[in-house]
């Protein structure tokens, strides 16, 4: 057998069951694990988010568990909103910046129990938060590995997993935290997710993960459960209106150019920015921001017509460029051709006249549109069922 | 007799670069080698029947992408197959494996320490950042700050430009990075010792100082600095050794109707009257031209191949001060089969990269001090490959090739020259440390190719057996590359120019050096540019 280190991809803790699930054989590398870019058709997958339930590995996301006396200081340091105000079994989603007030990444931090904390992101930063540590009572370990990850997405998402035997969960809040017994272990849920529907997510030892994914996928089938690849995850998010690290923006550790990353002002994340709260990294430079104003604005945009503005300029009247698109897509569920932008300042006021440049291909000729764009206020996508509580059945 | 419009002296790559663009736009060139064989130290070379041996250099990521495609290399023949990763192997029987892809060394890393592995991120990103700033400047002439020519002016404008382009924090950043020591670099992301020593192999490679020693940071750098199609910091194989580069741009200067005369030893660059005239070889054969290129290094060239009355004696004094310390060996081995290594099977990735046994920073330190005290390292720094697990062309199906350059060992002994029997014993060295790790490697040995910086000095006439014709140290860099006065590729009398290593930007299979050369020769002669411009935004 290979080494550990060798193995060119490793499985997931449901890497038996997601190999057997995965028709089409469209892998990715997600962080050096095997992941199913599409199960058996991305359109059937993404259909199930938005109207049964669709089922995600996310077991390859960093996850971080911080705890110790310090461990709200700590987070309360590195983090830009205030972590104080996040009650145990909450959930709040945030940023973390350097020095220059660029954000290093996104995610979402747990508190899991007085003093605990898991945070769960895109990028690893294990060796910036230690640095960030210094002087404090606080352990940070990445438990990555030891934790079982399923999204579990979807307006049938509630009914599916309570027929598992999840009793009372129709009660948990949007971004609340639950713990059931499960398979003689744990299984902890949170009503998280990256999809702008209704959704859990669900947390367990790996041990339990092939039990937990059969004991998933039996209670759902009724309910037309369905795994999802990184494909439909991809059209669901930018329905919701979603910002991806490495997509959307470029996390600040891996920048080269100078002046290439973005504050959270620049990313539309201001809202995540408690200057109140005392200091914390990148305070200095966002205050700064907040006086000066920021150079960019990032929109979401309603693009005319239905070709996806991928990669396009951003034009004004005058085809001058003033951005470009990170993120776009047909949205079947909004019925809206959004694009995720980053414009620069003023650009991106409601009033702007502003033109996708789009190209496109119908049986080998090349088109050219400017296309024109609106500024959206809010999401795209964001249903009550997002919200409600108790959810409905379906 | 025939007059040529200019010669070269030496067909090293840098030599035949140079002349292939003054052939291109329409200058009748001749190319003078002192060898019977061209190449200098990018050669290939059958020393045992079936096996290829790439002498000196072995991997490829320097040589110019822009170069490389407007002399049509590839169409003379040069492919370059790339190679990612490497191993280091550790006295405990362990090792470190650089695999060639980010999350297996993340894991591999984190094998070590978790926190290395995540620092390594942030480690390759900084060493981009300053790649980025230098790989700017490598297709042109250096400006000379000291000089108030529009075009000196430009060009400091440029660099500063590009300074400025990497922000305040950057910049500081930069000069910290330029006069650094590899050592303190690396404290500064990680925490374990094998990391370390397998991370700053790149910092002292080809330099007489040690990784504790400042300025090896900026050497890491030019290791960087490179690519393999696009892929910046790769390296990869030249298919049939270091001799295709060499072969591919004599073919590309054959093509733009060059000559070259090998085994022509010049001795002496005609002076008349303040410029240059031509050359005359040892065995009194003269050639004739107004241009005349030297392809050696500094020293050779001003202090063996001038009477030294028609230099101004300030180049003499700075030639003979240029530092030019060979600090470096080579072995080449024939084997009769692939040698196993304690923990990697003979199918891991692991066996198709760079691989060295030295596993801490203290090990390496030792190593150099060996050569402070004039003798060869007893436990030395060796980078080893085993080029036919990627080049099947180097040995007959089966049968392998390796190549292993080595430091530290001096130009001269404490205890006097080098002998054959020193020279064996300091193979012998390298080859009792390889099987340290790999226990049936002796018995697969059926050839050894030893050289020394003898050696090096003598057959490819590196002075002092220095590989990069001078010392990458921040003092002989740029516009002090090789020294002021000689820094943009002109010599200090009319019609006499350099092209080799010791110009900017140093040494390594680049060819810049002889394209940047031949930019100066063609504006000295009002001729247009035929040479490439960088690549934009790399
Ligand atoms: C052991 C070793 C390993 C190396 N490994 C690598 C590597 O892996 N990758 C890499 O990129 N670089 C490597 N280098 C460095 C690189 O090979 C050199 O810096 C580069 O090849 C020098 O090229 P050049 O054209 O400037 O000079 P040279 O190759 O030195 O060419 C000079 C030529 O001039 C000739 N000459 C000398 N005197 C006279 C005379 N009087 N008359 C006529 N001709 C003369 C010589 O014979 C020679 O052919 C290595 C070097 C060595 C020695």
């Amino acid at each position: 057998m290979k080494p550990h280190s060798e193995v060119r991809l490793l499985d997931t803790p449901f890497g038996s069951r997601v190999r057997d699930a995965c028709e089409v054989h469209q892998w990715e590398d997600w962080k050096g694990y095997l992941t199913a870019a599409a199960y058996e058709d991305v359109e059937l997958e993404y259909f199930a988010v938005r109207n049964a339930t669709g089922v995600f590995d996310l077991s390859p996301m960093t996850k971080y568990r911080i705890t110790g006396p310090d461990a709200q200081a700590f987070l309360n340091r590195v983090m830009t909103r205030n972590v104080r105000r996040l009650a145990p079994g909450r959930v709040g989603y945030t940023v973390w910046c350097n020095d220059a007030g660029m954000v290093l990444d996104d995610g979402t931090l747990f508190h899991l129990a007085e003093g605990e904390y898991r945070l769960c992101a895109q990028e690893r930063c294990l060796d910036w938060l230690q640095w960030s540590a210094l002087g404090l009572d606080v352990a940070i370990a990445d438990e990555t590995a030891d934790v079982a990850a399923l999204a579990v997405q979807g307006p049938t998402s509630c009914a599916t997993l309570r027929a598992m035997g999840l009793d009372g969960l129709e009660r948990l809040k949007p971004f609340g935290i639950a713990r059931f017994p499960f398979d003689g272990g744990e299984l902890l849920v949170s009503r998280t997710g990256f999809t702008g529907d209704l959704g859990y997510e669900l947390w367990m030892a790996p041990d339990h993960a092939e039990a937990l994914w059969d004991s998933l996928f039996d209670a759902g089938r009724d309910r037309l459960i369905r795994p999802m690849g990184t494909a439909a995850l991809e059209l669901a998010r930018i329905e919701a209106g979603f910002i991806q690290a490495g997509v959307d923006f470029v996390p600040a550790e891996q920048v080269l150019r100078h002046g290439r990353g973005r504050s959270p002002f620049e990313l539309g994340l201001g809202w995540l920015v408690d200057f109140g709260k005392g200091h914390f990294t990148g305070r200095n430079a966002l205050l700064k921001e907040k006086e000066n104003g920021s150079r960019y604005r990032f929109v979401r945009l309603d693009v005319d017509g239905n070709k996806p503005a991928e990669e396009s300029f951003i034009l004004d009247k005058s085809a001058n460029v003033v951005g470009h698109v990170t993120s776009a897509a047909w949205c079947a569920s909004a019925k809206r051709n959004l694009a995720l932008a980053s414009l620069e300042m003023p650009w991106g006021r409601p009033e702007d006249d502003l033109f996708a440049e789009i190209y496109y291909s119908r049986e080998q000729r090349w088109t050219r549109l400017e296309t024109r764009c609106t500024v959206m206020r809010g999401p795209a996508w964001d249903p009550p069922r997002r919200r409600q509580t108790p959810p409905a059945d379906f | 007799m025939k007059k040529y419009d200019a010669i070269v002296i030496g067909a090293g790559h840098n030599g035949l670069c140079n002349a292939a663009y003054l052939a291109k736009s329409g200058l009748d060139v001749l190319v003078l080698e002192r060898n019977p064989y061209i190449g200098g130290a990018s050669v290939t070379r059958e020393l045992h029947p079936g096996w290829k041996y790439t002498n000196c250099s072995y991997v490829c990521s320097l040589l110019r992408p822009e170069i490389s495609r407007d002399l049509e290399l590839a169409r003379h023949g040069l492919q370059v197959i790339p190679y990612h990763g490497g191993v280091t192997f550790t006295r405990d029987g362990d090792h470190f494996g650089n695999y060639p892809d980010a999350e297996r060394v993340y894991r591999e890393i984190a094998r070590h320490s978790l926190r290395d592995a995540n620092a390594h991120d942030r480690f390759e990103t900084d060493v981009m950042k300053q790649t980025r700033l230098i790989r700017k400047f490598l297709m042109s002439t250096p400006p000379d700050p000291t000089s108030l020519r529009p075009r000196d002016l430009r060009g400091l404008l440029e660099f500063a430009s590009a300074f400025t382009e990497m922000g305040e924090e950057g910049l500081l950043d930069t000069i910290r990075f330029w006069t650094m020591s590899i050592g303190d670099f690396l404290d500064e992301y990680f925490e374990t010792d094998v990391i370390k020593a397998h991370m700053s192999g790149s910092g002292i490679i080809g330099t007489a100082l040690g990784v504790y020693s400042p300025g090896t940071a900026y050497v890491l750098l030019h290791h960087y600095m490179g690519e393999v199609d696009g892929s910046i910091g790769a390296w990869g194989f030249a298919r049939g050794g270091m001799g295709s580069v060499a072969d591919a741009l004599a073919a590309s200067f054959q093509s733009f109707g060059g000559e070259i005369v090998c085994d022509a030893d010049v001795h002496r660059v005609i002076v008349e009257r303040g410029r240059v005239r031509g050359v005359a070889l040892a065995n009194g054969r003269e050639y004739r031209a107004n241009v005349v290129v030297s392809n050696l290094d500094p020293k050779r060239t001003f202090l063996q191949c001038f009477d030294a009355g028609d230099l101004p004696a300030e180049v003499v004094r700075r030639a003979r001060n240029f530092k030019i310390r060979g600090s470096s060996g080579k072995l080449n081995i024939a084997l009769d089969g692939l040698p196993t290594f304690n923990g990697i099977a003979p199918e891991s990735p692991l066996m198709r990269n760079d691989m060295h046994c030295i596993d801490s920073l203290e090990r390496l330190e030792r190593a150099y001090d060996d050569w402070k005290a004039g003798t060869w390292s007893e436990d030395p720094y060796i980078d080893m490959l085993i080029p036919t697990t990627v080049d099947p062309s180097m040995a007959p199906p089966g049968k392998h090739m390796m190549t292993i350059f080595v430091q530290y060992c001096p130009p001269t002994l404490a205890s006097g020259p080098w002998t054959p029997e020193a020279r064996d014993a300091f193979g012998q060295t390298v080859i009792d440390q390889v099987a340290e790790h790999s226990p049936n490697f002796k018995d697969l040995i059926l050839d050894c190719e030893v050289r020394t910086p003898h050696e090096l000095e003598d057959e490819v006439g590196l002075t002092e057996g220095n590989i990069f014709h001078g010392e990458l140290t921040f003092d002989q860099l740029l516009f002090n590359r090789p020294f002021p006065g000689c820094a943009q590729y002109r010599g200090p009398l009319r019609g006499f120019y350099l092209c080799g290593s010791g110009t900017h930007p140093g040494g390594g299979v680049m060819a810049a050096p002889g394209a940047n050369a031949a930019r100066e020769i063609l504006m000295d002669l009002k001729r247009p540019d035929v040479i490439p411009a960088s690549y934009p935004d790399d």
